[in-house]
């Protein structure tokens, strides 16, 4: 057991008022599966925007796959054109940088559009790419074995989920 | 017990050579893999880099022009080079082994093949000769296996069926001389498919199918009757010489497909067919180009089932 508290669902209410103080005109969030889509969800629904927030995998674009292989997520799906489009990319967990990067590659895939910026529940630090949010609502240090991540419950709930890698 | 050549020590899958054998959750992992893949084609951009820097070879020592097709896309979706080598022509001509054929192009840095050859067995022979980095994937071997027809069958039936569990599936036409019905077979015996059918005359459906729990029908009709499924197999022109048949015309009018026949299935059943079709041959053109036919799908699912199967495989260690 880790000792490490936060609360995910106090640290949501955070984020919910620093997206809205990100969002453009035109806006759309997009949220980086698994994780970043719950929170893009919710948070389509509480900044009452119009449709449903995008979903965005780095599955075909991450660096890992000569290692690693494929990885399982659900495929991206962009229900609004793109192009010319204000994106809010959403996650639960900002580490390393290499999944952002991979969904950027994503994201451009589908077209080009008009700036990318970056929200995340927590900021754990210890990037290996020049990758900085716009927003966190937490910024923490763990150390490097530990796994942590979002889960949610059958009410739609948020916790924080910490595994110890190899444990 | 030996271990399956196609899987490594944790069970993944680094060659494709065959349905046979292989667990039911890592056919479902190439299905589900592939349905990322279909959207890559409403992309901007129709290409991802999982293949980048990769060079796959084709190797096809029988004539395709569909299947190497298909295996072409789908690299060049994933970002690899494509070598296509025309093996009939060259070097086999001119008295190469085959395995002095696989070392040669090793020696080029390949990193996959994709084979298809008139012997069963020859992939199977390559996967135990490359190196241990260089990924096989069978295109056709013989009479024996087709697996990524098979495969590409199942994300069809998967597509339009969802559930395996409650299906009659019925195989009609040439059976005896299909790797695609083989292949087809192992795939819906795994997926738990409870009724297969296999349906044609004596001289073209093998008796010993029974033993892989296939019922063997040689009257259409009743093959047909109540499917969900019906795939139909190209009558291969060449097996009309022996006495296997009396004539195409006598075999269309017994087991051809036509709208009278289609109306003893269920009413929703879809029509399915590997290509290239013989229309007037094993299937009506009414049939073919109906409602209920799902070929020209096929065809494109082809091309994402053998995306899933090239990156599943390249991302395993041997």
């Amino acid at each position: 057991m880790s000792t490490l508290h936060l609360n995910a669902e106090a640290l949501y209410l955070d984020l919910l008022s620093g997206v809205r103080g990100l969002l453009q005109p035109g806006a759309a969030l997009v949220g980086i599966w698994s994780g970043g889509s719950w929170l893009a969800e919710r948070l389509q629904h509480d900044l009452k925007l119009d449709g449903e927030a995008g979903v965005i995998s780095s599955a075909l674009h991450r660096d890992d796959f000569g290692s690693k292989g494929l990885a399982s997520a659900d495929p991206t799906r962009l229900p609004f054109e793109i192009e010319g489009k204000p994106i809010v990319l959403i996650d639960d967990v900002l580490y390393t940088g290499r999944t952002t990067r991979a969904v950027i590659n994503e994201l451009f895939d589908f077209g080009r559009p008009a700036s990318v910026t970056l929200a995340v529940l927590v900021d754990r630090g210890g990037r290996e790419l020049p990758i900085q949010p716009a927003y966190s609502a937490a910024r923490i240090a763990l150390p490097r074995e530990h796994k942590l991540s979002l889960a949610r419950d059958d009410e739609g709930r948020f916790s924080f989920d910490i595994k110890e890698e190899g444990a | 017990m030996t271990r399956n050549p196609q899987l490594n020590k944790h069970g993944e899958l680094i060659h494709l050579l065959s349905i046979e054998g292989l667990p039911r959750a890592v056919l479902h992992g190439i299905l589900d893999t592939a349905g990322t893949f279909l959207s890559v084609n409403d992309r901007e951009v129709k290409k991802v880099p999982l293949l980048r820097g990769k060079s796959v070879f084709n190797l096809f020592f029988e004539n395709s022009t569909r299947t190497r097709t298909t295996f072409e896309i789908a690299a060049k979706r994933l970002s690899a080079d494509v070598i296509n080598l025309d093996i009939a022509k060259s070097s086999a001509a001119k008295g190469e082994s085959l395995l002095d054929t696989i070392a040669n192009l090793s020696a080029m840095h390949a990193d996959m093949f994709v084979v298809r050859h008139s012997e069963s067995g020859a992939p199977y022979l390559i996967a135990q000769h490359c190196a241990p980095h260089v990924h096989v994937v069978n295109a056709g071997d013989g009479r024996h296996a087709h697996p990524t027809q098979g495969l590409l069958d199942m994300y069809t039936i998967r597509h339009y069926k969802q559930d395996f569990t409650q299906l009659t599936v019925a195989i009609v036409g040439d059976i005896v001389h299909s790797r695609v019905a083989r292949s087809d077979i192992n795939a819906l015996t795994t997926l738990g498919v409870p009724e297969i059918r296999a349906v044609g005359p004596k001289t073209l459906v093998p008796g010993d199918l029974k033993e892989m729990g296939v019922r063997v029908c040689h009257d259409m009709v009743e093959g047909i009757k109540g499917a969900d499924v019906i795939i139909m197999l190209r009558l291969q022109n060449e097996r009309m010489s022996g006495a296997m048949l009396p004539s195409a015309g006598e075999f269309f009018k017994n087991y051809g497909l036509t709208q009278d026949k289609l109306a003893h299935a269920k009413p929703d059943a879809i029509v399915m067919h590997p290509g290239p079709i013989n229309r007037g041959v094993e299937i009506d053109s009414s049939v073919a180009d109906g409602k209920q036919s799902v070929i020209l799908p096929q065809v494109t699912f082809g091309i994402a089932v053998r995306m899933a199967v090239m990156s599943t495989i390249a991302g395993n260690d041997a």
